[in-house]
């Protein structure tokens, strides 16, 4: 069962949500959870880890030859990022303009490319005091791209299995998502089979929730919806749920007093323990909602 | 004409209220009809709905391309999905398609085809629009969801929006920036001379600042730091101000949790228009004064202790 | 020799443009004899690497020298690469190719010894 937590706009409580709800769910499951937010990963603030095992991650760049290469320019040719140059018997590379796609390296017909890893980030893995296997991607400053660290942080598994304490415990993997609505968010919820979507009840909170929804729709992915600082706004969230059946799943309203339990790193089933059947609720109410 | 980038790290803490108010203050002293605004967060364009553009030119906006398989020359042989290092071709009923949102545009399946069945597609990825507003011309865009943020539609924003303030002489072009720190952040921030970060003292927030700051010093642009919801978390306000003071970053003012804010988003409106009395609203106008003039006049002294 | 001039027309008359990798186009006058003709740059709606893009154009036009505003690290790179000289005009005045072409003649224009900055982004 893998659930990913997303809301389009930042700081509606998607971490806040992602992190209750894998707490609650490791009192009886196996927990697997990955911060998928690579450009500002926050999960582990809330969650404390151990961080004990790091791997560098990126893309494979071209590395040419100069004995074999025949300035032939086929590799230029086929490079539609223009990552490769050959001019004045010279073959030059920018790595920073390579998307890794090899393609140059199996078009060469001098064999005259291999690859090196281009380092764009890092993933952190281990597990929390809970027994969740944690991974979380952190990505290099003044790196531009997110989705290939993404794609790494996907296939981690955990060199120590996730504890399971209950009868009948179940695999459950959640992933915390980055904001926005474009690619990073798709990759996220690439092969997922429930999306929660954590909002707030104002104008911002909306229009970047449909986004997300959209992409969810368009993935064919089953959804709900966790309306989060309830009470301040308007209720135009749950009048365009409800227009487009999409169900709110758990409301948790505007309290100052979690609001600041957040704020120093608290999670909120531990500031506000009142919470904790509330997100039991929701996780048995997600896995009845997808199709076996 | 001065470039203004207002930026986050974190989502949520208020970049984009800020920035309409500032779009509102700006229109009424000696910078009105002298802004020209850019909203650079293009997946999630929220200052829109603050500012109630009225859009006066549209255009598409065409991204990367994408390959496509002509499933008459198509010998389903399977080359092109074993180069494809992005799962962009799928199998799907004893036929391979492409997956045009997993996609890449590299082309590698293209020149790896033996029957010459795979072309390139430009795409259609969202809308660029140029709009009037009440604080004055604005540039923005929106990026179809699922699409790729290249930053391309970002550069393209604030292109035209440069140009604009140059050609009117107008004294400042302010930009929205998107959250995080990769390639629309690189593409808002770039060209900048002042970066404006709206953080929160929480955990988070003071964690995403410092990658923030980090990357505004990467590519060289000078920044100020404003505290929001600074009564959250008096310990975060410090931890913030100790940061600051460690990489020589003056802050320029707090903003109080003020619930003002989300009502007037709810309007529809600057929170500085809404209700210009209330704390949020005060603290931005304050905010607001010392960073003009840190803006206008680089050798001032801004610091503003907190 | 052949000279390359980033503008943003194709012909002698039109305005100068500082933008290397971003420029409509390349007049390439010939010094010796004064003709000239123009090319229009592919990389102006470049995703990225406009910079390397623009300057394989400028290296396969024949151009020993090329005259921009500015070069990035990749052009100037590229550029190096190919042997083509780099000089430099500020763009913040409006003039027309041929008025580089003047300065060019009157040896008014200065050589670029490294990237005039650290590049663009996204665009």
């Amino acid at each position: 069962m893998r659930i990913v937590v997303a809301s389009g706009k930042g700081g509606t409580g998607k971490t806040t949500v992602a992190t209750s709800l894998a707490l609650v769910a490791a009192e009886q499951d196996a927990v697997c959870f990955r911060d998928c937010d690579v450009e500002a990963p926050n999960a582990a603030l809330f969650l404390h880890p151990v961080l004990d095992s790091h791997r560098e991650v990126g893309i494979l760049v071209p590395q040419v030859d100069a004995q074999t290469c025949t300035y032939c320019g086929t590799c230029a040719e086929v490079c539609q990022f223009h990552a490769i140059a050959v001019i004045g018997g010279k073959t030059l590379v920018f790595p920073d303009l390579c998307h890794g796609c090899g393609s140059c390296t199996l078009v060469c017909p001098e064999q005259a490319i291999s690859e090196r890893l281009a380092v764009l980030g890092v993933i952190d893995s281990g597990s929390t005091p809970e027994g969740i296997a944690f991974a979380q991607g952190v990505m290099n400053v003044g790196q531009p791209m997110a989705v290939p660290i993404l794609r790494e942080l996907k296939q981690w598994s955990p060199a120590i299995p996730p504890a399971a304490c209950g009868e009948g415990a179940r695999d459950i993997e959640i992933r915390d998502a980055p904001p926005g609505a474009s690619c990073p968010v798709v990759e996220t919820l690439r092969g997922a089979d429930f999306v929660l979507l954590v909002t707030e009840p104002t104008p911002f909170g909306l229009h970047d929730l449909k986004q997300v929804a959209a992409i969810a729709r368009d993935l064919g992915l089953p959804a709900g919806v966790v309306v989060n600082r309830d009470g301040i706004g308007d209720d135009a969230v749950g009048a365009w749920c409800a227009a487009n059946d999409l169900p709110i799943l758990l409301r948790i309203p505007m309290q100052r007093r979690i609001a600041e339990a957040i704020a120093r790193g608290t999670s909120l089933v531990a500031a506000a323990p009142e919470y904790r059947s509330g997100f039991r609720d929701l996780l048995e109410d997600i896995i009845s909602r997808v199709p076996a | 004409m001065k470039q203004l980038v207002i930026l986050s790290g974190k989502g949520g803490t208020g970049k984009t209220s800020v920035t309409a108010a500032f779009a509102h203050l700006a229109s009424l002293g000696p910078f009105a009809d002298r802004v020209v605004l850019a909203d650079a967060d293009v997946d999630a364009a929220n200052l829109e709905l603050v500012l109630k553009p009225r859009i006066l030119e549209q255009q598409e906006f065409r991204g990367g391309q994408v390959a496509e398989i002509d499933q008459d020359r198509c010998a389903v042989c399977g080359a092109c999905e074993s180069v494809c290092r992005f799962d962009a071709i799928v199998e799907r009923d004893g036929y391979y398609v492409v997956d045009p949102i997993a996609c890449d545009g590299c082309a590698a399946c293209v020149y790896q085809c033996p029957t010459g069945g795979i072309a390139m597609h430009e795409q259609v990825v969202g809308n660029f629009f140029v709009s009037d507003c009440r604080s004055g011309p604005l540039y923005h865009a929106d990026l179809f969801p699922g699409q790729e943020n290249s930053g391309k539609l970002v550069a393209l924003v604030k292109q035209h929006a440069r140009r604009r303030a140059l050609d009117e002489h107008r004294l400042l072009l302010l930009v929205d920036g998107p959250p995080g720190i990769g390639c629309p952040v690189i593409s808002a921030v770039s060209g900048a001379d002042l970066a404006l970060i709206v953080t929160e003292p929480t955990v988070a927030g003071i964690h995403d600042l410092i990658r923030t700051l980090e990357t505004v010093r990467h590519f060289g642009v000078r920044a100020l730091v404003c505290i929001n919801k600074a009564d959250l978390y008096p310990a975060g306000v410090e931890a913030i101000a100790a940061q600051c003071r460690a990489s020589d970053i003056a802050t320029v003012g707090t903003i109080p949790f003020d619930l003002t804010v989300a009502d007037a988003m709810v309007a529809g409106e600057a929170v500085t228009a809404f209700r210009p009395a209330a704390p949020a609203a005060v603290a931005i106008a304050a905010v607001w004064e010392r960073m003009s003039a840190a803006l206008m006049n680089f050798n001032t002294p801004i610091n503003q202790d907190v | 020799m052949k000279l390359a001039i980033s503008c943003s027309g194709t012909t002698l008359d039109s305005p100068f443009d500082a933008r290397f990798g971003r420029a409509a186009a390349f007049c390439v006058v010939d010094t010796d004899t004064g003709a000239w003709t123009a090319h229009a740059n592919p990389a102006l709606s470049a995703t990225g690497g406009a910079g390397v893009q623009a300057a394989q154009l400028v290296a396969k036009l024949g151009a020993q020298s090329v005259v921009s505003g500015a070069y990035g690290p990749k052009a100037f790179d590229t550029l190096s690469a190919a042997g083509i000289a780099m000089l430099l005009a500020a763009g913040n005045e409006a003039r027309s190719a041929a008025d580089i072409l003047a300065l060019f003649q009157a040896g008014d224009l200065i050589q670029a010894g490294a990237p005039s900055h650290t590049g663009h982004h996204g665009g």
